[in-house]
């Protein structure tokens, strides 16, 4: 049925009248001299965070037209999960957002856990919210560095956010096992116990982390070849970033206030003090401070989590892991993650496998305005306008 | 922050006409859905999005779900007239007499794709709201109206939705594949989606593995001797 089937779509697609007064990009007016330049900026390009590929209609530098184009890592993620238990996909979550694999394991555990209603202990909401943090803090770090790897800064600031980093991914070894596919969070707590030992290990690497920031300021922050690529480049305005589902530090460098910890009061974070940054104009330069500020509020709330870890038991011992099987019904459970907002929708229909298991990818949705952004911008800051959106091509395609 | 049945309410009231049914959730989260008529979705989008109290701006999730056709079995009693011996009558005589029994019947509920939008509010913090749409069928009537014009968030997910569902959204203004090529024929994640055998298989195949391999070979040659 198929093929005949797709045909006729195809055909009735073409005719299909467009609705107006939705939120379209801007049509950019050429001068109607000479060509325009196509150009197909990936799969395989450095500044594409991997693989994927931009379809550009250049007029001279300005970009006119920009299609993002996706799928060189589609692994059906969404098919897999659905052919196996619920545990079975904990390790899985760990390969969608490969940076930050720790806040993918929480969002998933928080989506079960509402399906079922299962109760965490407090110790383990407490090693939730100091692991997510920590997260937070390597992810902007390595965005930030990236960033200005793209910009021309060749090599130093990266190194400088990676030496960070690789301090955070040894904390993360040490505790799981492992430094990116951690697969550490269960439904109803996490998988270990951290020892004394490990906390004053993550006491240390927090009690360092402001040190990194400051000076990562004081040497790019103002910058003037940064200040000058980044500033008015690449603007999303609040109104287009709420209608385009946009979530995450380029949603508040818009300057909306919205971030899901402070909305839906997840886990425990209504017991900490922190701010949320909003950005004035919502250019690049805003997102990019947004991410330094974001680790200043993510290092407030690892010190006091840190100070107030409580003791106990970090699993819930009345959790069902064995012949684990949901009544029948659905949830959709979501937290903030460093990229945005990261969701999981689950139908169960009673058996032991999902009957739908959703994955809502911020960083597919965040690029939903890329075209927007980039167009009548150079070529060049396509580049930045890019990387400041925050992806990561395993989450996009899934 | 309303209740399913207010917001439904508010929607009847605002949208004269349109077909709204409260969908209950047995989960714990008690998440329950509205299901919407296809015909009026756009303005019971509009609505939602644009009524001051409730101010639904942010589209968070689109996805589609798969509902295969179903075989229901009802027990259902018949009563019906059986022929049997009269008692000490002559051979070949019957009479009639009324039974009454129990019989198995058996009928198919079509099956439907299902899109499902979880709907959050940015301005009052509030959410989720979840609007449902079903199609027709899974064959030829799968269309439903596209809500990107409302939200725009919707355009690439929807696009994904299209791509390994196979719901039409009409009025999309960029309907295309997004996660799998252009030629491709199938949707993957159909429930009885079947997976192409067209693939190389390993030199040493085993178990499951090389019993499809050595299918796969033998069609394969089959094919070629026909040709």
């Amino acid at each position: 049925m198929n093929s005949t089937y797709l045909e006729n779509m195809t055909a009735r697609l073409a005719s299909s009248e467009k609705l107006d007064g939705w939120n379209r990009p801007p049509v950019i007016e050429t001068d109607g001299e000479g060509e325009l330049l196509e150009l197909a900026m990936g799969p395989h390009h450095p500044s594409t965070h991997g693989v994927f590929r931009m379809d550009l209609a250049l007029d001279g530098e300005r970009v006119v037209r920009l299609k993002p184009v996706f799928g060189y890592l589609h692994r059906n993620h969404e098919q897999l999960a659905q052919n196996q238990t619920y545990l079975a996909s904990m390790p899985y979550t760990d390969r969608l957002d490969y940076i930050c694999s720790l806040t993918n394991n929480w969002a998933y555990a928080l989506a079960v856990e509402k399906l079922v209603g299962q109760e965490v202990p407090e110790r383990a909401e407490y090693l939730r919210v100091i692991l997510a943090e920590l997260t937070r803090v390597q992810n902007h770090a390595s965005t930030i560095g990236f960033l200005l790897q793209e910009m021309g800064a060749s090599g130093t600031p990266l190194m400088y956010a990676f030496r960070e980093r690789e301090k955070i991914l040894d904390l993360f070894e040490s505790l799981t096992g492992s430094r990116m596919m951690c697969n550490y969070m269960r439904f109803g707590g996490c998988r270990v116990d951290a020892s004394e030992a490990w906390l004053n290990g993550a006491r240390k690497v927090v009690a360092d982390l402001p040190q990194f920031v400051d000076e990562f300021e004081r040497f790019l922050m103002t910058n003037e070849i940064l200040m000058a690529r980044c500033q008015g480049v690449g603007v999303l305005k609040p109104e287009l970033a709420v209608n385009a589902g946009i979530s995450g530090p380029m949603l508040r460098a818009s300057g909306v206030n919205y971030d899901i910890r402070k909305v839906d009061h997840y886990g425990i974070y209504d017991r900490f003090k922190f701010r949320v940054p909003l950005g004035d104009h919502g250019d690049i330069y805003d997102r990019y401070m947004i991410r330094m500020l974001e680790i200043r509020e993510s290092i407030s709330i690892l010190e006091q989590a840190l100070k107030e870890l409580p003791g106990g038991p970090v699993m819930d011992p009345k959790a069902k892991i064995r012949n684990f099987r949901p009544k029948a019904g659905e949830t959709y459970g979501r937290i903030e993650a460093p990229k945005g907002e990261l969701g999981f929708y689950l139908i169960s229909d009673g058996g032991p496998n999902p009957y739908r298991y959703r994955v809502r990818p911020p960083s597919l949705i965040n690029l939903t305005v890329l075209e927007d952004m980039a167009l009548g911008a150079n070529v060049a800051d396509v580049v930045l306008i890019f990387g400041s959106v925050d992806i990561v091509l395993g989450e996009v395609d899934r | 922050m309303k209740t399913v049945e207010e917001i439904k309410a508010g929607i009847l009231a605002a949208v004269p006409g349109a077909s709204v049914t409260v969908v209950p959730n047995g989960s714990p989260s008690a998440q329950h859905s509205l299901l919407i008529g296809a015909e009026h979705a756009t303005a019971i989008a509009t609505f939602l999005r644009d009524d001051e109290e409730l101010a639904l701006d942010f589209l968070s999730n689109v996805t589609g779900v798969d509902w295969l056709d179903k075989e229901i079995a009802e027990k259902v009693k018949v009563t019906r007239q059986v022929e049997k011996p009269v008692e000490g009558g002559e051979p070949g005589q019957v009479r009639l007499v009324e039974e009454t029994v129990e019989e198995t019947r058996k009928h198919v509920q079509l099956g439907y794709l299902e899109a499902v939008y979880h709907l959050y509010s940015v301005a009052k913090k509030h959410g989720p709201v979840v609007l449902r749409m079903r199609t027709v069928n899974r064959t030829d009537k799968a269309e439903l109206p596209s809500l990107t014009p409302v939200w725009r968030s919707a355009e690439f997910q929807e696009r994904e939705v299209f791509d390994l569902f196979g719901i039409v959204f009409n009025g999309h203004p960029d309907l295309r594949r997004i996660l799998m090529w252009d030629g491709f024929k199938d949707f993957p994640m159909r429930r009885d989606y079947v997976e192409p055998d067209d693939f190389d298989y390993e030199p040493t195949p085993h178990d499951e593995v090389l019993k499809r391999a050595q299918e796969h070979k033998a069609k394969a040659a089959a094919e070629e001797a026909k040709a």
